[in-house]
Order: structure tokens, then sequence, then C-alpha cells
């Protein structure tokens, strides 16, 4: 079974224990800036929303990188960067269309979401389940669900 | 380790920045944040000082946990001389700032002297450098955060800064950040702008990184983590309400102090309470609370996000007004709210938005204008000096004020002196709710009688931050006792003063005490910097750090007349509730306290006190 990381913003408190994982998890310390998922803040709205790569299954990134640094793992379904192979050219960052991966100036290198070899650290960390790592097929369930609830409720009304 | 390491120096005067080790065996002696800052600010600074001189310092601190995946672990202080206590200073903030200061590789900085010229300083890691000011300078916080990140290009900093309170010269003047959480009391924000100092402009890309027994750490943050979820207050009361679901059981239970204490119950509790903050509104149907948030690193989640009803007469036609922000937390809605006799919640948030844009504290501005009220009920002030009617539940003289006052305009400029300045002025001293100089915060020690000992003796004058006996007494954490009685009061009072200690310089949020002892922080701690952090170490370190402060007060000119509660308090029975016909019994708690500190009946630690501590 394939899994994917199913996003919630709802549920998000913007505490940032996802990022500090996904940081520790790659780059052996506590650092927002290096991590692979980002929260954003809609100060306004009262939003905060995390937000990272979804693993296409058509990937633009793996598709444009001119010397194949992006791999897919046949396992989990992530598209991994090979560091090692890794020109630093950047294409990909422009190919993909939500912007999940990012150039990091200390290694000269691009990084996105791996999804830590299946079992990814932010959904691990995550106090809320606005993140969870769930059966790919069914990352709707839980909205769907609810929808289902109102109908009955509804019904029996 | 965990600690960065590094301290930053800041000579305002000469326009320098210089980077020094970190005192490690200061570090060991007093963990970080406020113990470690403390130490060194009762070591540089002769503690005869005038707050608002050059010759005062004010240092922004972390603790080594802050930066880290411990729950809660984004805090810092600003520690000083109190512009409004002259007390030692010592507030604490959450939001992202000191977590960022951390990353940028700084465990504190500490500023020195006074800029000629309005600066603000900007750190960018290992860079740090002061910058005129002159394009924020008479703004508000929430210019200044935008304005600063627009300049610099880096919408990723994060920023603490005084808004015009702090640079009017309003005495309880706070220190915010990341738009709506503050170092809220004692006028730290008043010290910063004495100094000429706008602003710190934090970005931080290096991370933390030094834990010592990373495995361990982990298996101890989860594992506290754990506790914190399991909890009925961190696991759900907390992030459902806030920290005001205490609005209705404090009230219940006599102890909300009503139009500058006169009275111990309000009526209008319930319309100013959590629950109300989620009632659709009469008005546009839509609920005050938006959502709950957290500070960084926190699993409590307990900041609450508001929006206030845009046809209410604070905000209409004001539409900069009209988007979520900081909403009521119980302190806060209680000085703005039952203080005043003020029940309407749109209005109590609405002035809380205005504490917040402009740096001023809640707590004490809201006790102050119910001072103003009582003054104004006795035909002491009139409507011509307020330039409004302000008798008691007045809304609209509430929104008046708090604008005024944060401006440093008209009457303003007299509540921006706070109620003991204030009360005194115009011949009623006794009419000032304060300790050393610093109002109370939301619980009646008439109806909680630790409070009144808890009040009496804190370092930084009145705080529920310092003590927080309500937690045994009201809510039986960690264990019930009596809120009515005195006997008992003193050990725990001191118990909580020495753990809570420890917990603000951690780097953590005290709320996690609500679930948390000692022994939960212990193994984050000892894993994070040293096995010597045992239980019997953070225990003395606590006590350490108590008779630091307060013998700074004391050399400051503080005595043991000063550990003392309002006249109102000591002979006023409370008229209702519970505690109905009982005063705090302060003098009953008082000696013992002393005896059970080891200090002599002059309030003095006494040589062998000191001797044992390492003082
Ligand atoms: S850990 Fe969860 S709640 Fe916290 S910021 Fe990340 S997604 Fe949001
Ligand atoms: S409990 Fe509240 S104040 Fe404390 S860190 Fe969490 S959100 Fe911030």
């Amino acid at each position: 079974m394939q899994k994917s990381l199913h996003i919630n913003p709802d549920k998000c408190t913007g505490c940032l224990q996802c990022e500090m994982a996904c940081s520790y998890e790659h780059h052996g310390s506590f650092n927002p800036s290096k991590s692979r998922i980002k929260v954003f803040d809609f100060h306004d709205a009262g939003r905060k929303v995390p937000y990272t790569c979804t693993q296409c299954a058509e990937a633009w990134c793996l598709q444009a990188c001119p010397v194949d640094a992006i791999k897919l793992d046949l396992v989990t379904g992530a598209k991994v960067v090979m560091e090692t192979v890794c020109v630093g050219c950047k294409v990909c960052t422009i190919a993909c269309p939500f912007g999940t991966v990012n150039y990091v100036q200390d290694t000269g290198k691009v990084q996105k979401c791996d999804l830590c070899g299946g079992d990814p650290a932010c959904a691990t960390a995550c106090p809320t389940g606005a993140i969870t790592y769930i059966d790919a097929d069914w990352t709707g369930l839980e909205r769907m669900q609810q929808w289902a609830g109102k109908l009955d409720n509804q019904a029996s009304a | 380790m965990a600690w960065a390491g590094k301290v930053l120096r800041v000579n305002l005067t000469a326009g320098t920045c210089a980077s020094e080790p970190l005192n490690m065996q200061w570090a060991r002696d007093y963990i970080g944040q406020r113990g470690l800052a403390t130490k060194y600010f009762v070591e540089e600074v002769d503690a005869k000082v005038d707050p608002l001189s050059p010759d005062n310092k004010i240092i922004w601190a972390t603790g080594p946990l802050t930066g880290t995946m411990a729950s809660t672990g984004g805090r810092y202080s600003v520690i000083t001389k109190g512009a409004l206590t002259g007390a030692i200073a010592c507030s604490n903030s959450g939001g992202y700032w000191g977590a960022e200061l951390k990353m940028a590789g700084w465990d504190m900085i500490i500023f020195e002297g006074k800029s000629a010229k309005p600066v603000y300083l900007v750190i960018e890691n290992d860079k740090a450098e002061l910058l005129d000011a002159a394009f924020i300078w008479g703004k508000s916080v929430w210019e200044t955060e935008p304005a600063i990140k627009a300049k610099h290009q880096e919408p990723q900093m994060r920023v603490s800064s005084i808004g015009r309170a702090g640079e009017t010269g309003c005495l309880y003047a706070a220190v915010v950040n990341d738009l709506h959480r503050a170092a809220g009391r004692s006028g730290v924000g008043t010290v910063m702008g004495s100094k000429n100092l706008k602003a710190i402009a934090v970005r931080g890309t290096k991370g933390v990184g030094n834990i010592r027994d990373f495995k361990a750490f982990m298996a101890a943050t989860t594992a506290a983590k754990k506790v914190l979820h399991d909890n009925a207050v961190t696991g759900q009361g907390l992030p459902m309400y806030g920290t005001q679901v205490l609005m209705n059981v404090i009230n219940t239970m006599g102890a909300l102090p009503t139009r500058n204490h006169r009275d111990v119950q309000f009526d209008g509790a319930k319309d100013i309470s959590a629950e109300a903050m989620h009632e659709p509104r009469k008005t546009d149907g839509k609920k005050n609370l938006v959502t709950n948030q957290a500070c960084f690193g926190c699993t409590i989640a307990c900041g609450r996000i508001s929006k206030i009803d845009e046809t209410h007469f604070t905000v209409q036609n004001r539409p900069q007004y009209w988007g979520a922000s900081g909403g009521l937390e119980y302190e806060a809605a209680w000085a703005l709210g039952a203080a005043n006799g003020v029940n309407d919640l749109e209005a109590l948030t609405f002035a809380n938005f205005i504490c917040n844009e402009h740096g001023m504290d809640p707590i004490s501005f809201g006790a102050t204008v119910g001072a103003v009220m009582e003054l104004y009920d006795m035909g002491v002030l009139t409507k011509e000096q307020l330039g409004i009617d302000a008798r008691y539940g007045s809304a609209e003289a509430l929104a008046y004020f708090a604008e005024l006052t944060c401006k440093g305009e008209g009457f303003g400029k007299e509540i921006a002196q706070g109620s003991k300045r204030l009360t005194a002025k115009y011949g009623h001293p006794d009419l000032s709710m304060s300790v050393k100089g610093q109002e109370f915060p939301a619980y009646d020690s008439r109806g909680i009688q630790g409070m009144g000992l808890a009040y009496a003796t804190s370092n930084r004058g009145a705080c529920h931050l310092r003590g927080y006996t309500v937690a045994s007494e009201v809510l039986g954490i960690p264990v019930k006792t009596d809120p009515l009685v005195t006997e008992g009061k003193a050990g725990l009072v001191k118990a909580f003063q020495d753990a809570t200690a420890v917990f603000d310089s951690a780097g953590v949020c005290v709320f996690t005490t609500f679930a948390w002892t000692l022994a939960d922080l212990q193994p984050q701690l000892a894993a994070a910097c040293s096995d010597e952090f045992t239980m019997d170490e953070l225990g003395k370190i606590g006590e350490r750090v108590w008779n630091m402060e307060r013998e700074f007060n004391n050399r400051a000119g503080f005595t043991h007349k000063d550990d003392n509660l309002p006249k109102r308090l000591t002979t006023e029975p409370a008229k209702t509730g519970p505690a109905k016909g009982l005063v705090n019994g302060l003098d009953k708690m008082l000696p013992e306290y002393y005896q059970l500190r080891g200090w002599d009946p002059q309030g003095r630690p006494t040589k062998e006190t000191k001797a044992r501590l390492g003082l």
C-alpha cells in the first residue's frame, strides 16, 4: 500500500514541531529555515497552513532535471533528490508548479520532501493531527465522512 | 550544551556590537533566561540605578530549551530594573522571536547605555548592527514589524519591538513580538524606549543542534508531550478555552476582583468569559474567537485569535481592526473588564488589540482605569478632567482611555503613570490595587488566601506568574488546598516560587506546570544540557534565583515593609460569595514564609541561607 502525507490546515496551530522534526531528520539540527515542510501564516484570516511536496505521480521536477538527479523511490512513491548527482542548476525549482523544491545555499543543491523513507518525521511530531501519513487512496476520506455526516443529519431532521 | 554559548553585547552610547562567550559556570548555576540573565544583570548593574537612566541595562535572554523540540520551547525573557516598580523585572514572552534568536546563534543580548537617536538592532546569524530607526520611530508595533521586514526584504525576520507606549514613557509599556505576544509587565518596554531602542529584528538560519544526548532528549520531550496531551487542563481546557477557562470558575468562588476590588464577584463575568467568546454574536452571527494558535514549539496552543464585530462602535469604519489578531486571555479580560465593571466583550477585545498594537500591559492599564473609575465615582475626578463620563461599566470610557494612554495624550498621560502614582496625586494612595507599584492580576486574595502572600512577596511586584498557588487552591494541582485558609500557604508559596524560577530559566512556558512538575522538566534539561541538572540541583537553583532577585531588591531599597497588600484587602471583607466576611490574612503567613526562606524578620536572606545557596 502506498501512503501519502495528508494535510488538514484547520487543525494546525503553527507550533512548528513539524519544521523542527524535518530539519532534524535531514540536517541534524532544529532549524525551521532548513525544513522541507513550511507552515505559512495568513495572519489576518487567523490561519496557519502547512505545505509541502505532494509527490506528483508525473513529477515535473523529475522530468525537468537535466542530470537525472531526482529519482522515484519505488516503495514510498517519493521523488528523491540524490545530492551527489544534483548540480544545483535549480531547473526543478522552476518546473515545480507548487514551489516545493527549494535551493539550499549552504550545500549548493536543492532539497525536497522525501517522505523520510516511509516514516515522515513531521507527521510523527505534529501534535494536532494536522499532518497525517495515510493510505494514498483515501486522502479525502475524513472530509467525505464529515459531509456524509451532514447528509445524515438532514435526513433525520 | 544546548546553549548557543554566545552573548551579544550592544553599547547603545557608543553604537557598538560585540560577541563574548557565555559564562558557562553561571549557565550551570542559573540555567538560562530568567536566572542566568538576572545573574548577569545583578553583577553588572548598581541596584540603586534609576531605571530610566543610561546606567540601567536591559537584557533579552533565551533558555537552553528555547529553539528545541521540547514542548513550548520558544520562550524568551526581558530582564532589567522595572520602570513601573524600581524592582528587578523579568517579563516572559512566547511567539517565535526567542527561538529565532537562538537559531541565529545567540543566548542573549545585553544592551547598555543610551543611543543619541532612535535605532534598531538587526541580527542575521553572526552579524549584528545598529541602524537608524527614523523610519519606524513614532510607529506602532503593527506598523514596525512589516516595515522592517520590507526594508530588509526578509519576510521571515522576527521582530521584538515597542510601540507608541514605550516611546511616550508609559510606565507599563510592553515589549511585543510577532504582533501580539508580549513581555508585558513592569515596564520593560519603557526602559527599552528610554534607551532610544525601537526594535530588535532577527533572522537565524543556523539552527539549534548541540543537544548533549539527542536520543535521550527526544525520548524525554516525547514523554513530556504526552503528559501535556493527557492532562485535562493542558490537553483540553487551554486549547479549547485558553486561560479564559478561569473566568467563570474564579467568579463563582468569589475571587474575581471587581470595580477596583470593591467587590469579589462580577455579574457580567459570563459575558466576557471563554464561553462567550465561543458563542455566535447577536449582531453578526459570528464568534469572537476565530481559532486557537500556538507559540513556537508549543503542543498546548492556548493562544486566542479573535475578530471584532465590524459594526461595533470601537472599530466602525476602521478596517485596520477588522482582521484576526491576538484575542483575550484571562488576565487581560479581567483587567479590561471586571476591574472596571465593563461586560462588553467586543470593547475588551478592542482595548486588547490596542495594547498589542502600541505595546502596553493590559493588566496595569486596565487596573489603573479601575482606580480612575473609582475616583470618578467618588467625585474626586470629573468629566471635565477626564474628557469623558467614566462611570464603572463604561465601554466607551475604556476604549477612549486605551487610545489616549498608549499615545500619552490628554488624561492618558496620567493613566500611563500607573495606579500608584495616579491615586497618590489625587490624594487617595490606598486605592491603588498594587504591590511594589505593580497592579494585581485577576485573583482576589480574600477568596484565594495564598495569592495574598504570593503577591506581597513577588520580586517583580504583584504578579500571578511568580507563585501561582491558584493551581493548588483552585484547581488541585498538584494537591488541593483550601483557598479560604492561611495554614500551609507559606510553604506552598515558596514551593511554587522556586519551581517557577526553574521553568522560567529553562526556556519553556510556565503553563506547562498545569501538567508538568519539575520531575517532567528535569529529564529534558538533563538530556539537553548536562547531567548535573538533577532534581536536587534544580530545586536549589530555583531557590538561588529567588534569593538573588530578593537581594537585588533589598539593595535597591525595598524592605519587609514593602511585602504588603493594599489596606482594602486586609481590612475590607469580601461582600459576597464563599469568601464573604474574609480579609486576606497576610500577617499570619508572612513570618512563617520568612522563616521557611531562611530570612531574618526584616526579610533579608541570612548568611547561612546565602552560603547554602552559593550566593
Ligand atoms: S506540527 Fe502540526 S500543528 Fe504544528 S505547525 Fe506543523 S502541521 Fe501545524
Ligand atoms: S501554552 Fe500558550 S503561552 Fe504557553 S507556549 Fe503554548 S501557546 Fe504559548
